[in-house]
């Protein structure tokens, strides 16, 4: 766990983080916080496991939204078929959306490029499709979940889905930064240079593509998952809404995609801006401002903040 | 351990277009074998199908260890890397946005090769001591020479038997090509090597060859038992020079 001085202050900073968060709950009542931060953690955990295939390993998912949905609906029916706590809904959603994402990297063996981005996004056109007409989850009509009125060590419901938010972002930045340093990190990097030249200096392509897509399959499940508890009503529209999937892409874009921690400035950018705009300006132009930002960014710094810091420090030394 | 690489009768092609017909072509232990012709001629396609990134039609590749024959048909080129064969891919193909000593570090990707990962990398910043100044520099900012070198390196990585370079001289001045084919020939020397080269450049080639095959078509036009029967033959004149 800690190879050096960065890890020593990687779990230190977590650990900081995870009380502060704590420390928020015991003394701020006012729920429209948890409820603004939650949108921002939800997107943090979306952005950094779109960017363990997207940045690491060179593939674009556009279905990021079925994803994060078929987590949510997973949460939604083992909640109602078998009542299960929370836990045990963000393993199981952890699991069904790893094996998704096991499914679409054996996409990868045909489709690259532009043709994988296409196949993901019918996907995820296909699975809403087959929700909209999944009778036990409400279907098209959508379905409402009960929450408890009292939790133990949190005055609210929300509070306690904050704290677990809190903790599974930190998980999946933790899991991501480690991938980003390790060997299979490294392989992955390969592949998104040039994956015949990794095939054939040895790299196993096919089983790093695959450990890449069901692990950023899992997160998203994870994000999903408790969801429908946080918004009490969940429908194919809100769940596969697009917005998820462009978020998902945008954020890691603006943060910059090589670096782990390019994704979690993007969506804490991002998402902060959004949620500040949603309140002093309007609701209706969320979406504007994400698209003109990533306009912005793609012409003016491709590599991200992350490349621009990464600039300006080599300008510094010379 | 003797090894020789066996090619047989192998007919490849992608899709409709049928580049090889039926290509012979043998390599023996501690040999250079150069494989000479122009462009589009089917070089790369044979260099391809060893490797396993090209599924021959028919005909057999074998791995000729101590006797014992290893068929490659239908293995993946991580299983074929694994059997001591590595390739310098043509133009090649580094991982630009990886620095200089991960791009050979994903040479020893393979679980035989990460043990003496440290040696081996030693060992190149020894034979490319410019490589070891510039380890940690991006592969894609270093000039096409120094890129040649960090190729070479990565394929010597995973320690292969048998090395196969696959034209070595694209895109090199005349200076570096010089260079490039001095180093092979020293790594050749001292890893006691076996090399394959597929190379259009006759001249640069023939320094490092033993024997070698003008491959026109798809097929092989002329086996020359050594550097000067290459030299001698008229036929190259004919179809290699185009006069």
């Amino acid at each position: 766990m800690f190879r050096n001085r960065g890890d020593v202050v990687f779990w230190i900073v977590l650990g900081a983080v995870l009380l502060a968060g704590f420390g928020v709950t015991q003394t701020i009542a006012n729920e429209y916080y948890y409820t603004a931060i939650y949108a921002i953690l939800q997107a943090t955990i979306m952005a950094v496991a779109w960017n363990i295939l997207g940045g690491f390993t060179g593939y674009v998912n556009f279905g990021s939204a079925a994803f994060f949905a078929i987590g949510a609906y997973t949460a939604v029916a083992l909640d109602k078929w078998l009542g299960l706590p929370m836990p045990f809904l963000i393993a199981a959603s952890a699991a069904v959306c790893g094996l998704m994402g096991l499914g679409v990297g054996y996409l990868t063996l045909r489709l690259k490029g532009v043709y994988f981005a296409i196949a993901t996004l019918a996907m995820a056109i296909v699975l809403e499709t087959l929700i909209n007409n999944w009778d036990y989850v409400g279907a098209a009509k959508g379905v409402y979940i009960l929450t408890p009125e009292k939790v133990p060590f949190f005055s609210s419901y929300i509070q306690l889905l904050f704290m677990v938010m809190l903790a599974l972002t930190l998980g999946s930045i933790a899991i991501s930064r480690y991938l980003n340093a390790s060997r299979i990190g490294r392989g992955l990097a390969a592949i998104r240079d040039d994956e015949v030249a990794a095939e054939c200096a040895g790299v196993p392509t096919l089983r790093l593509k695959l450990i890449s897509t069901t692990l950023m399959g899992a997160m998203m499940g994870v994000a999903g998952a408790p969801y429908p508890f946080f918004v009490t009503f969940v429908d194919p529209i809100s769940a596969f809404n697009l917005f998820v999937a462009v978020n998902s892409i945008a954020m890691p874009m603006i943060g910059g995609t090589a670096h782990w921690i390019g994704p979690v400035i993007g969506a804490l950018l991002v998402g902060g801006a959004q949620e500040v705009i949603t309140v002093t300006v309007s609701s209706e132009l969320n979406v504007l401002i994400v698209g003109i930002m990533l306009v912005l960014f793609i012409t003016l710094a491709p590599q991200g903040i992350v490349g621009l810091v990464q600039k300006w420090m080599k300008r510094r030394k010379r | 351990m003797a090894s020789r690489l066996i090619v047989e009768n192998v007919e490849a092609g992608y899709g409709a277009v049928r580049v090889l017909h039926g290509v012979s072509v043998h390599v023996e232990q501690g040999e250079s074998v150069v494989l000479l012709g122009s462009n589009g001629n089917g070089k790369s396609t044979l260099i391809k199908c060893i490797m396993g990134i090209v599924q021959p039609t028919s005909g057999r590749i074998w791995l000729e260890v101590d006797g014992e024959r290893i068929d490659l048909a239908g293995r993946s080129p991580q299983a074929i890397v694994d059997l001591g064969i590595a390739v310098v891919p043509e133009g090649r193909r580094l991982f630009p946005t990886l620095s200089v000593e991960e791009n050979l570090m994903l040479g020893a990707y393979r679980q035989g090769a990460r043990a003496k990962l440290a040696g081996n990398l030693d060992f190149m910043f020894e034979v490319f001591p410019v490589l070891a100044e510039r380890r940690n520099q991006l592969a894609g900012s270093m000039s096409g020479g120094e890129q040649q070198m960090v190729a070479v390196a990565r394929a010597l990585m995973s320690e292969p038997r048998i090395l196969l370079v696959d034209e070595p001289s694209v895109g090199l001045a005349p200076i570096m090509v010089n260079r490039m084919i001095a180093k092979i020939k020293e790594l050749k020397e001292r890893r006691s090597l076996t090399v394959l080269m597929a190379e259009q450049n006759f001249n640069q080639a023939i320094k490092i060859a033993d024997r070698g095959y003008i491959i026109v078509h798809g097929e092989i036009a002329f086996e020359g038992a050594s550097a000067e029967d290459l030299r001698a033959n008229d036929m190259i004149k004919r179809y290699y020079l185009g006069v």
